[in-house]
């Protein structure tokens, strides 16, 4: 398992490498990578409440661990200035079935966007304003309530 | 007891870290936003609508009834859109 918040990027590729490096029992990686949107010149900062935001993680990938038969969990959220095309987000799921690594790969982005203290500002034409929370997002995330 | 505010809250507030010791009817979440509300105008409207807020004990979400006490860690912030 590896929960890591950082400001640097990161290298999916790479990540997904080291997760099944000399592994003969993973038959399935699965993996979500968020990118910012925006209009060119346009930017935002992400800023996160560093203690809680691991110990949230920590907790959403004990779910994840808790509901599928997952072999291994990486999750990485950037923090910081960020411009339109910019990694956020990886999420990275190992199992050694696909359905599981598929369904707890969507649900760890599903309730990370909802769980996981982190606030978005964005630098716009007229100034920056706070990201509002999207009714969608909490919707998605409910999808998962047993 | 420490209170932390992020994000429009901090701004609305203009400090980001508080250590502060509430009266000691104060009691739960609820208890301490009502007094925080007493002690500047940026306080009264970080917390003017309180359906925009959400607060954490001690690094855990947390509703209005949730007990606080002195060597607690409260944060207040708006709803979270990470990801």
């Amino acid at each position: 398992m590896a929960i890591q918040v950082q400001r640097d990027d990161f290298d999916p590729g790479g990540e997904i490498a080291r997760l099944t490096a000399g592994r003969t029992d993973i038959g399935a990686v699965t993996s979500f990578v968020g990118l910012v949107r925006g209009d060119e010149g346009s930017a935002m900062t992400l800023e996160h409440y560093p203690g809680m935001t691991e110990r949230q993680l920590a907790a959403i990938e004990t779910e994840a661990r808790n509901r599928w038969p997952v072999d291994d969990v990486l999750v990485i959220h950037r923090y910081g200035r960020l411009t339109p095309g910019d990694r956020i987000v990886l999420v990275a799921v190992t199992s050694s079935h696909r359905a599981a690594a598929f369904a707890a790969c969507e649900f760890l982005i599903d309730w990370l966007k909802t769980r996981a203290p982190f606030w978005k500002l964005e630098d716009g034409p007229d100034g920056q304003h706070w990201v509002e929370a999207k009714d969608d997002d909490e919707n998605r995330a409910e999808r998962w309530q047993t | 007891m420490k209170i932390l505010y992020f994000a429009w809250l901090r701004a609305k507030v203009g400090v980001g870290e508080e250590d502060l010791s509430p009266p000691g009817d104060v009691a739960t979440v609820g208890q301490l936003v009502e007094w925080l509300k007493s002690r500047s105008p940026g306080h009264a409207q970080a917390f003017a609508q309180p359906s925009l807020v959400r607060a954490a004990v001690n690094q855990e979400f947390s509703g209005l009834d949730q007990a606080v006490g002195a060597h607690d860690e409260i944060a207040f912030f708006p709803p979270v859109t990470g990801g």
